[in-house]
Parts: C-alpha cells; sequence; structure tokens
C-alpha cells in the first residue's frame, strides 16, 4: 500500500464530514429519531429539482440552498405529522420522505426535455474525487498546502456545529432528556429542536454533496451509538463519538486500500469502507463494553 | 388529454402492459399494505427502509459469486436470493441489537441500514474493477422501474402475496398479541422471538420481490402510508389491516392508471403521492382518530363540562342562601357566579346563551342577573349530586383527601357515565343523608362575591 498527500487529505476530509454528522447525530440517537439523516437525504431531490429549474444551471451553491430548505422542511413536516395526528415518528419520516422524493423525481422528469439531471450523480458525491477541486495554497513553514474546497467546507460546517453544541450544551441535554422539564425551566425546547434539526439538515446536504450520503447516514447513527454503550454522561458520549468517527474515517479508508488487494482486487470506495468499519466497532464495543457489553452481562450472568 | 378510448382501455385493463404492471402494483400495494399494518404497531415503520437497503451487499456478493463460479452474473433469481439472505440477515441484526444492548429500535435500523448499504458500495466498488463483467445496472436493481415489469415479476409477486395473506390469517391471533403486548406472549409461553423473526420475514420476501419490481421509494412508501391512512379509521387491528391492504391496492390501481394516461408520469412517483393523498385525507377527517374529529370531541367536552360547571355553580350558590332549608329558586347576580370558578367572561357568557336555549336558565334581566328554571333546578340539582357522590366515592375508597376532593372529582365526572354512577349510589348508600337525595358537600364551599 502506498499513501499520498491525496489520502491524507481524504482521510482529513472524510474526519471532519463524520465528526460534523457525529457531534449532531449524538442528539438525535437520544431523541430517537436516527433516521432523519436518511431521511433527508432522500427528501432533498424536489429541493436540487428546483434550485435547477430556478437558476437552469448546476451551480452548487444553489443546489445547497434548495437541498437545506427541503431538509429543513422534512424534519418540520415529520414533526407536525407526528404531533398533530399522533402518528409514530418513523412512519411520519417515512412518509414525509417518500412522497418528498416522489415529487422530486415527477419535477426531475417533467424538465427532462432541456435538463440534464442525474439524481444519483448529485446525491452521491465522492469522497477520492473531492482533492481534486483544490481552491487555496497556503505556504505553511516552508510547505505548500493544497486545500480542497471540501475541506474547508466541511472545516466551516464543524465549527458551526461544535459552537452550536457547545452554546447550547445545557439547553440541548435537557430537551433531550426531559423536554417537559425543559419548559417549565423556560427553555424552548421547541426552538432547540428546529434548531437542531435546521442544522442537522444543512450538515447533511453539505457533507453529502461533497463526499457522498452514506457517510453522513452512517455517521450521524453508529458513533453516538457505540459511544452510548460506553457511558452514561453526554459530555463524555459525545467526546467519544467524535473519536469514532475519526477513527472510522482513518481505518476507513486504510481498509478501502488495503482489505480489497488481500482478495487480488484493485480498492474500493472509501465511504461504503468507513460505514463499514464504523459497524465493525459498533459491534466490538457491543461485545466488550465494560458495563453494557454482552461479554460483561454474560460473565455477570455466569458467575454471580 | 388523454382520449376517451384510452380511458376505456386503461380503466379496463386492455392493454397487455398496463394489466401487468396495474395488477402487479395492486398485488403488491395489497400485500405490503398488511405488513405495513403489523410494521406501524410495532413502530418499525422504516424496516422497509434498511431492508431495502440491505439488499444491496446481497446482490453484489450474488454478483460476484456467480461470476467467479464461471455463471451469468446477473440472473434474476441468483440476485434474489442474494438479496433475501442479506434481508434476512438485517433484520436478524436489528433484532439482535434491539434486544440486547441500550440501543432502541429507531437506533438499531439506522446502524444495520447504513452499514450494510455502505458495505453494498464498497462491493459494487470492487465489482467495478473486475475484468469479467461490468456492474451496470446493478445498482439499478434497487431502484427498479414500475413501468417496466414482465410476467415473472406478476408470478412471483402473486406467491408472496399468498404466503403473506395465508401466514396473516393462521396467525392472527399471534401476531395481534405480539404487536400490542409482547410482554404477555412472552409470560404465555409463546415464542415471540420467533414470532418476531417470521414476521419480519415476511417483511423481507415481500420487500424484496417488490423491490426490483417497482424500486425502492415505492416499496417503503407502501409499507408506511397505507397502515397510518388506516390507523385514523379504526382502533382494531383486523380492520386496520383490510383498510391498509385496501388502500394500498386502491392507491397502486389509481396511480398506474394515472400514469398510463400521462406519458410523463413516472408510475412509482405518482403511486406514492396518491398514497400521501390517501393519508393527508385520512389524517384531516378519519372517523377514529382524525384532526377533524378529535377537534370536534373536544369541543363537545367542553361544552358538556361548562354547562356542568354552571348549573352546579348556581346550584351551590342557592344551597348557601339557606344553608338548612329547602333550596328557593332566586336570581343569582353574574358577578357571584364569576367567582365561583376561573372562567374567562366570554367563556360564561356563551355557556349562559346555550344554557337559556336549552330553557335550563330564563332569560338574564338587563342587570346580568340569573336566574334557574324548574327544569335547569332539576338538572342542577342532578349534577350536584354526581359531583358529590363521586367526592365521597374518592374520600372512602381512593383516599383522597377532603381539601382536593373537590377537583379530583371535576376530573372525573364529566368523562364518566352515568352507569357508574348508578354503581357508586348503590356502594354509597350508607352516606346519603335521610331527608335529603344531595348529600352534604364534605368540603367547605367557597362562595363567589
Amino acid at each position: 500500500m502506498s499513501w499520498y498527500t491525496i489520502d491524507t487529505w481524504i482521510v482529513v476530509i472524510g474526519a471532519l464530514a463524520a465528526t460534523s454528522c457525529a457531534l449532531l447525530g449524538n442528539f438525535l440517537v437520544l431523541r430517537k429519531m436516527s433516521m432523519m439523516g436518511d431521511a433527508i437525504s432522500h427528501a432533498v431531490l424536489p429541493g436540487l429539482a428546483l434550485a435547477f429549474l430556478f437558476t437552469s444551471a448546476r451551480t452548487s451553491f444553489a443546489m445547497f440552498i434548495g437541498a437545506a430548505l427541503v431538509g429543513v422542511i422534512t424534519a418540520v413536516f415529520t414533526q407536525w405529522i407526528s404531533r398533530f395526528g399522533k402518528v409514530d415518528e418513523g412512519a411520519s419520516m417515512g412518509i414525509v420522505f417518500t412522497s418528498l422524493f416522489a415529487i422530486g423525481l415527477l419535477l426531475i422528469v417533467q424538465a427532462a426535455d432541456h435538463v440534464d439531471l442525474d439524481p444519483s450523480c448529485v446525491l452521491y458525491g465522492a469522497i477520492e474525487l473531492t482533492t481534486l477541486d483544490v481552491i487555496w495554497r497556503p505556504t505553511l513553514y516552508g510547505l505548500e498546502f493544497h486545500v480542497p474546497r471540501a475541506a474547508l467546507v466541511l472545516g466551516a460546517i464543524f465549527v458551526l456545529n461544535l459552537s452550536f453544541l457547545v452554546s447550547f450544551f445545557k439547553e440541548l441535554r435537557i430537551s433531550s432528556f426531559d423536554p417537559e422539564l425543559a419548559t417549565t425551566m423556560g427553555i424552548k425546547s421547541n426552538l432547540v429542536h428546529y434548531l437542531l434539526m435546521s442544522l442537522v439538515a444543512v450538515t447533511t446536504v453539505a457533507a453529502f454533496e461533497a463526499v457522498g450520503s452514506i457517510i453522513v447516514i452512517a455517521m450521524l447513527i453508529v458513533p453516538p451509538a457505540t459511544a452510548l454503550l460506553l457511558t452514561d454522561r453526554l459530555w463524555v458520549m459525545v467526546v467519544l463519538s467524535v473519536a469514532f468517527a475519526c477513527a472510522s474515517a482513518l481505518f476507513g479508508h486504510i481498509s478501502a486500500l488495503l482489505v480489497p488487494s488481500w482478495f487480488g482486487f484493485d480498492g474500493t470506495s472509501t465511504s461504503g469502507m468507513m460505514a463499514v468499519v464504523s459497524g465493525l466497532l459498533f459491534a466490538l464495543i457491543m461485545f466488550v463494553a465494560p458495563r453494557h457489553g454482552l461479554l460483561s452481562k454474560w460473565f455477570y450472568n455466569k458467575f454471580l | 388529454m388523454p382520449e376517451l378510448a384510452d380511458i376505456r382501455n386503461v380503466l379496463f385493463l386492455y392493454d397487455y402492459n398496463t394489466r401487468l404492471v396495474v395488477l402487479s402494483t395492486m398485488l403488491l400495494g395489497c400485500a405490503c399494505g398488511l405488513m405495513g399494518g403489523f410494521l406501524l404497531l410495532r413502530k418499525r415503520s422504516l424496516m422497509g427502509d434498511t431492508l431495502s437497503h440491505a439488499t444491496l451487499p446481497g446482490v453484489a456478493l450474488a454478483f460476484i459469486l456467480a461470476v467467479a463460479l464461471g455463471g451469468d452474473g446477473k440472473s434474476l433469481h441468483f440476485l434474489l436470493s442474494g438479496a433475501a439472505i442479506t434481508g434476512l440477515l438485517s433484520c436478524w441484526a436489528v433484532l439482535f441489537i434491539r434486544n440486547n444492548t441500550r440501543i432502541k429500535d429507531d437506533a438499531a435500523m439506522g446502524i444495520v441500514l447504513s452499514v450494510s448499504f455502505g458495505a453494498g458500495v464498497a462491493l459494487l466498488g470492487l465489482i467495478q474493477n473486475m475484468p469479467e463483467g461490468s456492474s451496470a445496472g446493478l445498482e439499478s436493481f434497487i431502484y427498479g422501474k414500475t413501468a417496466s415489469m414482465v410476467l415473472s415479476d406478476f408470478r412471483i409477486l402473486f406467491l408472496i402475496t399468498l404466503c403473506v395473506l395465508a401466514c396473516t390469517l393462521l396467525l392472527f391471533k399471534e401476531f395481534r398479541l405480539l404487536c400490542f403486548d409482547e410482554g404477555f406472549a412472552g409470560a404465555l409461553g409463546w415464542r415471540v422471538r420467533y414470532l418476531d423473526v417470521l414476521l419480519l420475514a415476511l417483511v423481507t420476501a415481500v420487500t424484496v420481490t417488490g423491490l426490483q419490481a417497482v424500486g425502492l421509494i415505492l416499496i417503503i412508501s407502501f409499507l408506511i402510508s397505507p397502515a397510518a391512512a388506516a390507523r385514523f379509521w379504526t382502533n382494531q387491528l383486523d380492520r386496520l389491516l383490510l383498510l391498509s391492504a385496501l388502500i394500498g391496492g386502491v392507491s397502486a390501481w389509481l396511480g398506474a392508471s394515472l400514469s398510463a394516461f400521462f406519458p410523463r408520469l413516472p408510475a412509482g412517483a405518482v403511486i406514492v403521492l396518491v398514497a400521501t393523498t390517501f393519508f393527508i385525507v385520512s389524517m384531516l377527517v378519519g372517523s377514529e382518530r382524525g384532526l377533524l374529529i378529535r377537534h370536534l370531541r373536544l369541543r363537545q367536552l367542553k361544552i358538556r363540562m361548562g354547562r356542568q360547571h354552571l348549573l352546579r355553580a348556581l346550584y351551590e350558590i342557592l344551597e348557601g342562601i339557606r344553608p338548612e332549608g329547602d333550596i328557593v329558586l332566586r336570581a343569582v347576580p353574574l358577578i357571584q357566579i364569576r367567582g365561583r370558578r376561573t372562567w374567562t367572561d366570554s367563556h360564561l357568557r356563551a355557556y349562559i346563551r346555550r344554557a337559556c336555549k336549552e330553557g335550563l336558565i330564563e332569560t338574564p334581566t338587563f342587570d346580568g342577573s340569573i336566574r334557574l328554571t324548574e327544569i335547569g333546578l332539576e338538572e342542577a340539582a342532578l349534577m350536584t349530586r354526581n359531583h358529590r357522590l363521586w367526592e365521597l366515592y374518592l374520600i372512602e375508597y381512593a383516599d383522597v383527601a377532603s381539601s382536593r376532593v373537590d377537583r379530583d372529582a371535576d376530573r372525573v365526572e364529566h368523562v364518566l357515565g352515568q352507569e357508574i354512577v348508578k354503581s357508586l349510589e348503590s356502594k354509597l348508600q350508607t352516606y346519603q343523608s335521610a331527608g335529603s337525595l344531595i348529600p352534604k358537600s364534605p368540603h367547605p364551599i367557597v362562595l363567589g362575591d
């Protein structure tokens, strides 16, 4: 296996995307809304289509705005349907995203005459290609860095999410565990919820535009769930989930380069392998976690 | 616009292709609607989503295996079996994570979805580099096209639907208990986990066969929307399942026909939107849990409570005027009534107007004082009696302190019906004072000023 600067950048970009998602994912897992990332990544199609129809150009900024708006709409509609219609949250999420996807499909087909928009191309950014799009070449200590656009965008998203988390940590914690208590304490848990959902939408869209939807869906859920098996304290869970996200990015890329060569193949998709590695980490922790792990439970039952 | 002849052709299924597509999607809609009912009640609506993503690694593995064995990589049966195997594995994984760790259903489904989809993408990445065959078309396996179904699709769908129907009929009682009280089913000695696995295996069968026929989004929608729509119309499982299957079938028929009329409407998307329309309409006007009916029920309850409060307030004021003697009808100033409760002016006025119309009180005089009619007095006495009976019952049997019994009785008396009051009467006979039908209040009554 040979390692180039490009590989370092891929890992950095992967880690930025993964940690941005994992930070917010903690609260999605605690609020039992883990599938939100998946829902949003399907639902943004009409946003992309409309942005395309209005600007009739594939500028990524217009598409980003369109997609992010539809992402927020997905979260809002899901909340409304489950609250006013008393429908299970998963079901309302499913109804909202399938309908939005269908609307997007109709829009695309209607415009198909003069539009060349392949949903699968728009939806699945490829992390391997992000390093080609270099927009900033700073020189530090005599070394020239080739900073890709994705690294800057995802870095900004990461800073945004981190500052949101730090400044609203108390509110997020109370409203995640006990929304009624939060309301009686004068915290607007609805406002916190919608802020969180907007950030999830923005992060999801930005990340999958850059690195593909699989990383987003996986990193919103798997690292926080892994961390949840290890601790009962929220801030520890957040820190651990970030660590797991970084580990998945690093080992995901290494295994994408390395594992296929054992079977005589060339190499495979990094984003897919990142998801797989995070899953393996989850499986490992599921067995060996000190208190909630299967092995310790088994020992406990056997010898006590 | 489509011609009349076209419409007739589509509606009566003259055209072979239309017939195939409409009948297949209808079958699928029914089967998914049936399964969706169970999934909804198990709070696993998104299982279809997880399953359909989890088929990707199975498809890719089946392809690699077939090529390695020197066969045709794109044999449908081989790919379908691969998809079914990883689908079943993903079900098992979700159940394993849910049953053995503190991770909840939703996160378990999310983990399995994302990891298996990632594995699928990684495997597709391998296939792309294989010299033997292009992976073209494999990805589109899970994004099937509704309009391009063939006869073999119909046959498989027909078999699966029969299978699902038979299992539901045979195991209806077991599945029902599984949905409503898993713990109790386990206590009865049933193998709850096997039942759960069987249910999910049926869902897997429906999903995998449907997936390559109509595609991912339509399958997910079929598994959720009809069941969620049917839930607004009934509280009974058998009716829910019937209605859900019906809505699934009808939306498939409507959607597929619509897309046959107009050239540029993809069938899958139209069917999804028709199913969503059913859901929205049901949510608004559903006869059991719809928004409108719930709003009306709440309004009626409020009106009934207001009426009862007004009558009791009047009675208690009259009672307070001559504590020992009989009740004498006389006018009560409005301000005194208002002091009895925390009600707003506009609400109180509305209650008074309504009571006037019913003939319970006389038309208010110009200074706003209120006077019960004879019928009104009778009704008011009844209300007060109910309230006092409840108070006594709560003090005697529920150990409620007499200082707060007024409020607690207020909570139950409007909601529970007259039959319960009858049984209260028999329980509380000893408490009834000899002379009067209406027991004395167990707590001091605050009179408004």
